[in-house]
């Protein structure tokens, strides 16, 4: 094991160098671009075996990561924004067919307007498509996610994609303190890809991708569905066998100061490590706060969510996406339809949308957070309409033309 | 067509894992026209059965037989590629 400091993406990189995947194909996109610069540096200087690919956009990346796959290779991509955006067909080809591919995605704004910096709104945009998704809160978590993904997404009962997400410029572009498994080990834990399907197996052919009409179509989706509900019950053995070999546990979620916390702010990503910053400090003063992390977000965590969200009077939950035409941001939808029908069907869930943009989030914004939540927890009056945090004229609009009171 | 399978009873990823199985699937119910042989008129030149694009023409020891009934879907190009000379087959509506 070896320390070293890395950004976010020459993490990926590094955990991308000792997969060594047989085929990587990429296309440029701020802020993925410096991950691929420094991967095909591995692949310039022989570092690795991967056969890397240049393709003229992030549709062909992913259709070429799809071929490769189903050819029998272990193919790995990189994208943000835009790229994802582009892909999005390919996405759901990826998942329909049950490849299982790795893909870091750099989170970063959707346009329009150009936004080249840290949001949700790319890896939200793909919540439906059947991929897993996993968010990092740090380099380390970038670098230790990677790994695990392959696992996850080979696995026999599985064989789903996986995105590995990190904040944009925020963790992609931030150096942190890494620890580096050795190359033997992490070799070891991903083990060989041996798909039961291969193209490139002549002695036994196969065709992927085949036509379905209205009789089998639904019956296909519905084994994916079911695949999905796999990941959900076999994540936590990966995530228990890379503890093993790191000392680093990982789970669905990640609770902090919860078992007597009554209010909870639940987050995804490089900000959930901001609010534990603000939970201690908050502790201090004697506020009974808590937060929680959602690290795998698809398949969602809902008998985690439910459990650690069973002890609190209030949750704040932060969306660094919009979902536009919808009551609430894509995590908050999520929250709220797992608490439906249990005893706290009634919890007051306010949803704070945020950091648009790459719009900074600083521990003051997330103390007012809590002290709002405090208020909504003492007067019982919850806002039913998303709160913009740190938007240029909220204040004025909520206070004056709307009215902050607004009973549930 | 077989009994329909039920969802946990296919392949992963809805793969083809038998070669060759779009035999079993009778695209000849498509047709409105059908290809009809006047074997006389034909000297087995055998440029219907090199176009023919769905292998519907059969041919035994290099000679033209007939046609395979539960594939050709009746687009009439081996009709058209007939020479002239010969026009050995002709498109027939499928009710006659």
């Amino acid at each position: 094991m070896k320390v070293k400091a890395l950004t976010g993406n020459e993490a990926v990189a590094e955990a991308m160098r000792q997969i060594n995947p047989d085929v990587v194909a990429a296309y440029p996109i701020t802020p993925q671009t410096e991950l691929m610069h420094k991967f095909t540096e591995f692949v310039a200087d022989g570092l690795v075996d991967t056969e890397m690919i240049l393709v003229e956009s992030e549709h062909s990346a992913l259709s070429a990561t799809v071929g490769a796959s189903a050819a029998g290779a272990r193919a790995m991509t990189a994208t943000s924004s835009q790229g994802l955006a582009l892909m999005w067909e390919i996405l759901y080809i990826a998942a329909g067919l049950r490849l299982p591919i790795v893909m870091a995605v750099i989170n970063r704004a959707l346009s329009a307007p150009i936004n080249i910096h840290g949001d949700h709104s790319d890896t939200m945009g793909a919540r439906d498509s059947g991929w897993i998704q996993i968010f990092s809160e740090n380099s380390q978590e970038a670098y230790d996610n990677t790994i695990i993904a392959v696992r996850i997404a080979e696995h026999p009962e599985i064989l789903l994609p996986v995105m590995v997400t990190m904040d944009g410029f925020i963790i992609s572009h931030t150096m942190e303190r890494v620890e580096v498994l050795d190359d033997e080990v992490v070799k070891s834990f991903i083990g060989e890809y041996n798909p039961k399907y291969k193209l490139l197996d002549v002695k036994n052919p196969v065709t992927f991708g085949p036509l379905d009409l209205q009789d089998y179509y639904f019956e296909h989706k519905r084994a994916q569905a079911e695949a999905m509900e796999n990941a959900y019950k076999l994540i936590r053995e990966i995530d228990e066998e890379y503890y093993k070999i790191s000392g680093r546990k990982y789970a669905y979620v990640e609770p902090y100061e919860i078992d007597d916390a009554e209010t909870v702010l639940i987050s995804l990503g490089s900000t959930a490590g901001t609010i534990k910053d603000v939970v201690d400090e908050l502790r201090l003063r004697g506020m009974k706060v808590g937060a929680l992390k959602i690290r795998v977000y698809r398949p969602f965590p809902r008998d985690e969510v439910k459990e650690y969200l069973s002890n609190a009077s209030v949750v704040g939950v932060m969306d660094r996406s919009i979902a536009f035409g919808s009551v609430c941001g894509p995590v908050c939808l999520d929250v709220k339809a797992v608490l439906q029908g249990t005893k706290m069907a009634n919890l007051p869930v306010v949803n704070y949308i945020y950091g648009l943009g790459g719009r900074d989030i600083s521990p003051k914004d997330i103390e007012k957070i809590f002290f709002e939540l405090e208020k909504v927890k003492i007067t019982g009056e919850v806002p039913n309409l998303p709160r913009y945090v740190g938007v240029r004229g909220e204040e004025d609009y909520v206070g004056e033309k709307k009215g902050f009171k607004i009973k549930n | 067509m077989s009994e329909l399978k039920k969802w946990f009873e296919l392949p992963v990823g809805a793969v083809i894992d038998e070669p060759g199985s779009a035999i079993r699937y009778k695209t000849g119910s498509w047709r409105t026209f059908k290809p009809v042989l006047d074997k006389s008129k034909c000297n087995d030149c055998l440029i219907c059965w090199i176009y023919c694009p769905d292998n519907s023409i059969i041919v035994q020891d290099g000679k033209l037989v007939g046609f395979d009934y539960d594939h050709c879907k009746g687009c009439g190009i081996c009709a058209e590629v007939c020479p002239d000379k010969s026009k050995a087959i002709t498109m027939v509506l499928e009710h006659q």
